[in-house]
This record gives structure tokens, sequence and C-alpha cells, in this order.
């Protein structure tokens, strides 16, 4: 064999593996659509879809149990929307901040810190909003639960700045320098520079950072599951418990219901349903940054 | 050289030095301004004709490490732009400047011309609707964008991106406009109408204008200085310039032995 035609043989293996370990993870996500789809539709052959999505109560483990998904996905939406409103606009200002304002050491100094708070494991988190935010919270508001939507709304929060800032920052670090001097030109200062010109410019990168943020709030599981409470509530009070669907699913998960039950049944359709609202951030981020796109 | 002319002096750079760090690139240099004229600073790649011209409006001030020496006195208040106790801001909001590549803000057209306007806190309606108008009849660009101000701006063509920055560059009333080989990214079609639209402009305000391309220094300019690594080799009209230069270096530049 010549060198020619060992080069072509070694070439086709490493194309066919590289292929092959691309399929693999392809494949692992559609097994888990499969798994989700399959165990849902059993489930929906014995809970109606009306029940699902008007009734108010979520109680599958009761004598008389009653699925009504809202409760929910309203503690869902509600410790995901404290988080964001904690996480979008402290990390847009961090990244613009990182971005436009920061000499070069402090920027060297603050990044590797900042990402450091993604590090901490979401347990930790978890204990941190239950033992240590939510009693100083109590001392101000006094009809704050123990448990409550709130504390690990905030925390949640915190946690994903650096997801938000770091995309944030990079997509702004992108803006050519010559769109910048062109604002600097016209006399604007670097406040004025940085919201008006760079901010929009940067629209699609943030738009990314911003669903990122999202998705990881929506998705977090260990933070709600220790400090929001287990108890299913249809509210949009945060001050009260709330029960979001990851940590219905760890509870049942770890509970001891029989498999083939529809109780059981329940992870897989809470599953396919935060499957569902996580897909639809991720289609809308995807047309942002396709419609949003600036060609320099 | 002589650098003293029989004009009305918008400006005068006088013992202009500046310094990249430690590198000295632009190395005493003298240079009148005449009012409403075309100044064009022509020379060989890497001379500095860029850097001089961003002295004008303080832009090096956004890099550090930088540092300027002598004085760019603006005329008639008699204040030194580059001065340390001089505002940079409030430089830029006299002088303005055309970029060489088309750097229109991801904003609508009528957005991108009141951006000047809006930063310096003007935001009335009525008053931005008729500086808009007029910029953009100012540029040569009226007509052809009345219909859609609100489309973005990245829908226009090169040409028309680039009379857009010089009209957004026009709604602030500048003292001087300054061009950075502003047709170095467009084509000969475009490239012409921006030279019209520069011969046009003078009537109204003083411009300095960084080219590499000799005939369009010629075409639109009043005045002429030739540069070479740093320094200001020769000024004058820039008819004689080009016709009868007195120094070797610039016959030897604009009959292009070398550049």
């Amino acid at each position: 064999m010549n060198h020619s035609q060992k080069r072509k043989i070694k070439e086709t293996a490493i194309e066919a593996s590289l292929l092959l370990c691309a399929l693999f993870s392809v494949f692992i996500t559609l097994s888990i659509v499969f798994i989700l789809s399959y165990e849902s539709f059993g489930f929906f052959k014995e809970v109606s879809l009306k029940e699902f999505f008007t009734e108010t109560r979520w109680t599958p483990l009761f004598a008389e149990p009653k699925f009504g998904i809202l409760s929910l996905v309203m503690g869902t939406l509600l410790t995901t929307g404290i988080a964001l409103s904690v996480a979008l606009p402290l990390g847009l200002l961090v990244a613009v901040f990182l971005s436009e304002f920061a000499p070069h050491k402090m920027r060297e100094l603050i990044k590797p810190l900042l990402e450091l708070l993604a590090a901490v494991p979401t347990v930790v988190y978890g204990y941190f909003a239950l033992l240590f935010l939510t009693p100083i919270l109590q001392r101000f508001i006094t009809d704050l639960s123990g448990f409550n939507a709130l504390s690990p709304g905030i925390i949640m929060g915190i946690m994903i700045i650096p997801y938000v800032s770091s995309v944030s920052e990079d997509a702004m670090k992108a803006v050519p320098m010559h769109i910048r001097e062109g604002s600097y030109a016209m006399g604007a200062t670097k406040l004025q520079t940085a919201f008006k010109v760079i901010i929009p410019s940067a629209f699609s990168g943030i738009a990314a950072a911003f669903i990122i943020g999202i998705s990881r709030a929506i998705g977090e599981t260990m933070v709600v599951a220790i400090a929001a409470g287990g108890m299913p509530n249809l509210t949009a009070n945060p001050l009260e418990p709330v029960q979001t669907l990851t940590a219905y699913i760890v509870q049942v998960s770890l509970g001891d219901v029989p498999h083939g039950t529809v109780e059981y049944k329940t992870i897989f359709a809470a599953g396919i349903t935060l499957f569902f609202m996580t897909l639809g951030f991720n289609i809308l981020g995807f047309w942002l940054r396709k419609r949003m796109r600036e060609a320099y | 050289m002589s650098t003293t002319i029989s004009e009305n002096l918008k400006s005068e750079v006088k013992n202009l030095n500046f310094y990249y760090g430690d590198v000295h690139v632009l190395k005493n240099n003298n240079l009148p301004i005449a009012r409403r004229k075309v100044t064009a600073l022509i020379g060989p790649s890497g001379c500095g004709k860029t850097t001089f011209l961003r002295c004008f409006n303080r832009m090096h001030d956004l890099y550090p490490h930088n540092r300027y020496e002598g004085e760019i006195i603006l005329y008639p208040d008699g204040i030194n732009i580059i001065s340390p106790k001089i505002d940079p801001i409030e430089i830029r909001m006299q002088i303005s400047m055309v970029f060489q590549k088309p750097n229109p803000f991801p904003k609508s057209i009528y957005e991108n011309v009141a951006y000047g306007l809006r930063v310096r806190g003007i935001n009335k309606r009525h008053i931005l609707d008729e500086k808009v108008e007029k910029s953009l009849r100012g540029a040569a660009l009226w007509d052809e964008v009345k219909d859609r101000l609100h489309k973005p701006a990245f829908d226009l063509s090169g040409g028309q991106q680039q009379r857009l920055c010089i009209a957004r560059a026009l709604a602030t009333d500048p003292r001087i406009l300054l061009f950075d080989e502003p047709t170095s990214a467009l084509d000969p079609t475009a490239t012409s109408k921006i030279e019209e639209l520069i011969i046009e402009l003078k009537k109204e305000v003083t411009i300095i204008i960084v080219t590499h391309n000799m005939q369009q220094a010629a075409r639109v300019s009043d005045y002429t200085a030739f540069m070479y690594i740093g320094e200001l080799i020769e000024f004058g009209k820039t008819d004689m310039i080009f016709t009868a230069p007195a120094q070797k270096l610039t016959e030897e530049y604009i009959t292009g032995r070398f550049g």
C-alpha cells in the first residue's frame, strides 16, 4: 500500500468516527424526545388535555387526583420571571461595563471572578436562598413564608448573571471599532455610545444571551426544589410557596411511585411541558438572531 | 517651506508633534487651514496623514498612551484643540468626521442623521425634522431616501451609506469637516458623487481630506500638503503642488516613482 492510499484510509476513518460522534448526540436527543412523547401519550390517554390545561389544581398523588399543569407552569414562570428581572438588567450592565468602561486589567480580574458564580454548585445556591436570603427578606417583608418564590428567584437571577453578561460582552466586544469611533466623532460620551450604538449593534448577541439566561432559569431545579417549597400553587404572589415543573419532577422521581401508573406518567407530562417551553424560547432566540443579524 | 497663505484661516497647526507611546509619529508639523476651502493631505501609506487628521477631533484620546505636543488653533476663538485643558467632546461637537468605511449606526436613516443632535439633548420633533431634511439635502441624498426615512440605514448601498454619514456629520453644523479617505471603499460612480459633494460643501464649511488618490486631491482640493514619514514635506496651492512642486520628494511621489 502506498502513502497516498494510507492517508486516504486514515482520513476516511477519522471522518467516519467524527460523523458517528455527531450522530450519537442526535440519537440521544431524539430518544429523549421519543421517551417523553411516548410516556406522555400514555398519560394523555388517562387525563384529558382539557383538564390538563384548565384545571387549577395539581394533586396527582392525592386520593382524588387533579391534573392541572397550570399551577406548576405558573410556579416556573414566577421564579423564572423574578430571576430574569435580576439577571437581565444586571447582566447587561455588567457586560456594558466590562466591554466599554473597564480598563483592561480590571476586566481581566473581574471576568474570571464573575464566571466563578457559575461554578458554584446549584445545591449551595439553594441552601443559600433558604437559610440566608429568606430570613433576611423576612425582616423586611413580614408575611413572607419560609418557602417562597421570591428568594430562590433572586438567587437564581444572581446565578445566571455570568451566563448573560459573558455572552453579551462578547457580542459588544465584536462591534467593530469604526462603529464606535463614528459615535465618538459625533461628540457622544462613552455612556451614550454604549447605550445608543453598541447595544443596538450587538442586539442579536444580547438576545442570544437573554435566551440562554431564560432557558437556564426555566430548567433550573435544585434552587427551587430546596427553597421554593413543594406545593403546587396557582398564584402570582412571589411571597407564597410554589412548585416548579422541575421541582415536581424531582419530588416524584425520588418518591416511590409505582412504574407505569398515571402518577408515574405525570413526570413525563411535566417534562414535555418543560421541553416545549424551552424549545419555544430557543426558537424565539434563533429567529431573533437571524432577523437582527447586522451586516458590518 | 512656506506655510503662510493669504487666506482667511479657520485653523492653524503649529509645531505639532504626536507620539504613540514612545514612537514619534508626527514631527514638528505646521499647516494653515483656509476657511471654506478644501485642504488635502496626501502621501504614501503610513506617512501619518490619517494620524494627523485625527488630531483635529482628538480621536487619539480614545486610546491610551497617546500624546500631543504643539498647537492646533481653531479660529476665530483661538482655542488650542489639542490642549489637555480642552474637553475632546467639546471639540468633536464642532469638528465632524467622515470615515474610510461607511459606518452608519444600526438605526433608521432618520435616526442616523439625528444622532448628533440627540446626543446634544435636542429631541424636539420639528427641529429634528428640519435638520434631518437639510442635512440629507446637503449630502445629496434627500431625493433618494425621503420616502423611506424610517427604514434601516443598512438597506442603503455603500455610496448612499457614505453620503448618509456625511449628512450625519453635517447635521450638527460643524466648523470643520474631516474626511479620512472617504471613497476608498466605494466604486467610481459613488466616488465621483462624493467628490462633487465635497466641492459643493466647501461653500459652507471648511474641509480637510486625507486621500491616497492623487487625482482625487487634484480634483477636489484648493490646497495640498504632502507628507512623508511623519513630516510635512511641502504645502501649497493644489495646482502648484501638482504642476510645479518645489521639493524633489513631492515630485517623485506625484509622478508615481514611489508610494
